[in-house]
């Protein structure tokens, strides 16, 4: 480190100006689960650059038909992005404009179920390691080029795992609902057997039994 | 004379980048907008031993001028955390500006709430409070250039550090998505077991009462000598 020649620092330092001036093209990521309750809207806005791809994934984890709406509005007011009742999607966009970016997802078609929404917003690329590295000179080693590619293979497969783990999520919620309703409706089912049952015996009796002054009505 | 004057030169560049990396860091790209005593919660499916840091910044709303302030003093952030069992791992108090770190010690959704608790809002702010906030879980809550510091290592080991991390991190995940699959399968087998001892209970509370009511229009038939 540090400069053998002054041509080199200067070069050095030119590109040290211009990572400056790149700095803004740096990945942001944003990844969030947040709850929605029914009726509701949550949205969430982003400052993002011109010319820079950003991408949104979005899911709904737990809560009623598992569906959404969402709506990604640029700066000046365009949708640029509406869906309804989505359970899953992906939308990625490059920018045209500099500015801030809101995506909004929306519950307000349901009245009583309220809603677990993950989403992952990813701007711009990843940035270098290290902050000096976005000014190399040479190629990289093939060393360099495969703890690159082994990186890259690695983020593929944690992202997969995320997308796994938020199935598995939504289908233990799923079965842990079904659990508990079996219970309720066993319980349920059985106490309107007997009700039914006894009500059946007390009705019939009275069909057979003498006119009272007093007039026993019983329903079933 | 010239090598010095480039040498500071540089400095002073480095020191440039480094007070914009850090005022870029504070910038915490995604906000969203909070009511006054509104209360915000993130959930996170993480496994066990994972450390999770959270960045935030608040800006309060400026009735008269209608834009968001840069900085209040003396707005408050309350943070709680709860693991999945509902335990609280952190409950503070925090600055308008403020981080907050926790490790999971069991596997599973933690709650991350945030609430402002300041009153002073309702009377200067119009109830609106812009919030920044940036949770990074795991891998990505290191902070490479600091380690690389710290361990002094060169590019490549630190290029095998953040590989290490990563395998860490998928090791972990799948050790966590065992212990769901496993929970999963228990609560199939306790539905399974569940349906299979209700429909039996109900064929035969069916099949006895059936029986008892059989019996009891006998006898009362018998008894008008209807029968």
């Amino acid at each position: 480190m540090g400069s053998e020649a002054p041509s080199a620092s200067s070069f050095q330092m030119l590109l040290l100006l211009l990572l400056l001036l790149l700095r803004a093209e740096r990945l942001r990521g944003a990844e969030l689960t947040f709850e929605l309750p029914d009726n509701a809207k949550q949205c969430f806005h982003e400052e993002v650059e011109q010319g820079v791809k950003f991408s949104l994934d979005y899911q709904v984890i737990t809560g009623g038909h598992y569906d959404v709406d969402c709506y990604v509005q640029d700066p000046l007011g365009n949708v640029i992005y509406r869906e309804t009742k989505k359970q899953y999607d992906s939308f990625t966009h490059r920018t045209e404009v500099k500015g801030v970016y809101l995506f909004c997802f929306s519950n307000e078609f349901s009245t009583f179920s309220h809603k677990t929404v993950y989403f992952d917003f990813q701007v711009g690329d990843e940035p270098p390691i290290l902050p000096d590295m976005g000014n190399r000179v040479t190629a990289l080693t093939q060393m360099e080029s495969a703890c690159v590619t082994i990186h890259e293979a690695l983020k593929t497969v944690i992202d997969s795992q995320t997308h796994y783990r938020l199935r598995e999520a939504q289908d233990r919620a799923r079965a842990e609902d079904l659990n508990s309703q079996v219970s309720y409706w066993s319980v349920g089912e059985t106490i309107a057997l007997f009700v039914v049952s006894f009500s059946q015996v007390l009705l019939l009796k009275s069909f057979f039994t003498e006119k009272r002054p007093l007039n026993r009505a019983v329903h079933s | 004379m010239a090598g010095v004057g480039v040498k500071r030169l540089q400095a002073m560049v480095w020191f440039a980048l480094l007070v914009l990396t850090v005022c870029a860091a504070g910038a915490h790209g995604l906000y969203f907008h909070i009511g006054e005593t509104e209360k915000r919660c993130f959930i996170e499916e993480i496994p066990d031993e994972t450390m999770v840091i959270g960045n935030y910044r608040t800006q309060m709303w400026d009735k008269q001028k209608e834009v968001f302030l840069p900085s209040t003093p003396g707005l408050g952030m309350h943070v709680e955390v709860k693991d999945p069992d509902g335990k609280v791992v952190l409950s503070r108090q925090y600055g308008s500006e403020g981080r907050f770190t926790f490790t999971s010690h069991t596997p599973g959704d933690h709650q991350i709430c945030l609430h402002s608790n300041s009153t002073r809002m309702a009377l200067f702010a119009g109830g609106k409070l812009r919030v920044h906030l940036d949770i990074q879980v795991g891998e990505h809550a290191n902070n490479y250039p600091e380690i690389a510091a710290k361990d002094k290592l060169t590019e490549l080991q630190l290029r095998a550090r953040q590989l290490l991390d990563q395998v860490e991190q998928i090791q972990k995940e799948q050790d966590y998505q065992r212990y769901r699959e496993e929970r999963f399968r228990l609560t199939s087998e306790s539905t399974n077991q569940r349906v299979l001892w209700w429909s039996i209970a109900q064929t035969v509370i069916l099949i006895l009462t059936g029986i008892w009511q059989m019996r009891h229009l006998k006898s009362f038939f018998e008894a008008k000598k209807l029968v």
